[in-house]
């Protein structure tokens, strides 16, 4: 673990006012706590995340893009049992080796976050795609539309609950 | 002075003409530019691009959902199948997030058996991405030259891997099967066979006037607005950024191997052409290193037969012939897998296609589309 990287973590967990990392990801977030955990990349192929509530990710991604960082990918979980979607941002950087991801979760019964696309262009694909297979809407975005579904789909196939 | 150096158009919709003189042109889903069953849909004024908007997902097959249907071994054929010709870079990239999840240690000989056959087939890559450019510039022999040497590649690793095409040859823990002393020898060979031909195709392509016309500042996309739309591989590599996941986020064997990251800072179309020609020899240096590298031993870590990677999320990021592609896996401890996110580096370099495409003539489009060097299923997947 490099120094510039354990200071660019604890850049973001001052800026986010993160509590000490918890031992569960995710377990917090609904109720609006930030947390941030060093993780191995061994193990992980990741170096950190964090979990933040979903109305700061449009922060968040702008810190990462003020720091040079390129948006990787936008994953969708549905977490069916507690309730709850959950919405990653994985991030990698051009130049330094620094993976990142951030984590939220929003209720399963209003799947609502804002768009990150005017941080990062390349995020109103993922997002549409996202919300073609799990049906949660990204407020604010340009063209919500199917992107890799039909024109006229009414079904989120990544839903766990989702019968063809 | 010829058409084909202005990249940007003159003000097209200028006064009160706004909306009047455009027209929406459709191109594909079936068209020989698009490679594929990709879709177009332009605004153009006269024959200059106003907005182009892609539609994708004619070829959706929904391998994300597959692959919480059936356990983590029954899923490695689909990874074959999302960029067909860069096969063994996906299969590599899954069973490697597994090995990462499960912790499962692979033999140093299947590590060099992987990094030669990826090699080859980063080769193979583009060498058929170098023959479909040209057709799509209107060259009709280069793409005999280039699938004539794809076939020595198709040849070497059929014999090894049973495909030519769809290789499903890696394994959670190494490989189905070792390659054999010919296999060895004739790698080799090949190796100093690619060069002679390489130098052919300079003379033969890259010092052309007409191509030179058609690529040499046409499509510029910069280092910026790759970093805002996620693009990667030649495309970044083309806008001067020497980004690399094997040296970025270095897996398998290649941090022993010497090998340079070619990088050209025009972001446009000849930048790419570039990078890729010399890429092919980059990977030609890789191949002959690990020939010489590659020890005798197992190819095959003990995994149990029914895997069950521990609860969490686990990523691996390999450099596939097209860019960056990352699997993102999530385990609830069963034997099947809770999620599989697929990054695929098509889908990024396309999404920056809409601003990169603004302005151009059509057929300077149509340049920069056959750049970025798209597979179609793997932007649908």
């Amino acid at each position: 673990m490099s120094a510039r990287l354990e200071s660019l973590v604890a850049d973001f967990a001052a800026r986010f006012g993160a509590l000490p990392s918890s031992s569960e990801p995710g377990a917090s977030a609904a109720s609006g706590q930030v947390t941030v955990q060093m993780l191995d990349f061994s193990r992980r192929g990741l170096h950190w995340e964090a979990v933040l509530p979903a109305e700061r990710v449009v922060d968040a991604g702008r810190w990462f893009a003020e720091r040079g960082f390129a948006l990787d990918t936008i994953t969708g979980l549905d977490w069916l049992a507690e309730a709850q979607m959950e919405v990653v941002y994985d991030f990698f950087h051009p130049v330094h080796f620094w993976r990142a991801a951030v984590r939220t979760r929003v209720p399963r019964a209003q799947p609502e976050l804002p768009t990150l696309s005017e941080v990062f262009p390349g995020a109103a694909w993922h997002e549409r795609e996202t919300h073609d297979f799990f049906g949660i809407r990204f407020v604010g975005h340009p063209n919500l539309t199917p992107l890799l579904l039909p024109e006229d789909a009414q079904f989120h196939p990544l839903r766990k609950d989702f019968t063809p | 002075m010829n058409h084909h150096s202005p990249t940007v158009a003159p003000a097209p919709s200028s006064g009160a003409n706004v909306g009047q003189e455009t027209f929406v042109l459709n191109l594909g889903p079936q068209h020989p530019a698009t490679h594929g069953v990709l879709r177009l849909k332009l605004t153009m004024d006269g024959e200059y691009i106003l907005r182009a908007e892609p539609v994708c997902g004619y070829v959706h097959r929904m391998h994300e959902k597959m692959g919480e249907n059936r356990t983590w071994a029954q899923f490695l054929p689909n990874t074959s199948r999302i960029d067909y010709l860069s096969a063994m870079h996906y299969t590599h990239a899954y069973v490697a997030v597994v090995e990462r999840a499960a912790q499962i240690q692979v033999p140093r000989r299947a590590e060099f058996v992987r990094v030669i056959t990826s090699e080859l087939n980063r080769i193979s890559s583009h060498l058929l991405w170098l023959g479909t450019f040209l057709l799509d510039l209107g060259a009709f022999t280069p793409f005999l030259y280039a699938f004539q040497d794809r076939e020595q590649i198709l040849d070497l690793l059929e014999r090894v891997a049973g495909a030519r095409l769809t290789y499903c040859y890696y394994r959670f823990g190494g490989l189905c099967a070792d390659v054999d002393a010919e296999f060895l020898s004739r790698t080799r060979d090949f190796v100093g066979y690619m060069r002679r031909r390489l130098d052919l195709y300079h003379k033969l392509v890259t010092e052309n006037v007409i191509v030179r016309k058609r690529l040499v500042g046409i499509g510029v996309v910069d280092a910026e607005m790759c970093r805002r739309y996620g693009a990667t591989g030649p495309v970044l590599r083309g806008a001067g950024v020497a980004y690399d996941v094997r040296r970025a986020e270095p897996y398998s064997v290649y941090p022993e191997l010497d090998f340079k990251i070619p990088t050209y800072p025009e972001g446009d179309c000849m930048a790419r052409y570039l990078v890729r020609m010399e890429e092919i020899e980059q990977s030609l240096r890789i191949v002959e290193q690990a020939l010489d590298l590659i020890p005798e031993g197992p190819i095959q870590a003990q995994v149990p037969r029914a895997l069950k990677p521990p609860p969490g999320d686990t990523c691996m990021a390999v450099e596939a012939a097209r860019g960056r592609f990352m699997v993102r896996v999530v385990s609830d401890g069963s034997e099947v897998p809770y999620r599989i996110k697929l990054r695929t580096p098509s889908f990024a370099n396309l999404s920056l296609f809409e601003e990169a495409s603004r302005g151009l003539l059509l057929p300077d489009a149509l340049a920069l589309m056959g750049s970025l060097d798209l597979v179609i299923p793997d932007i649908d997947r």
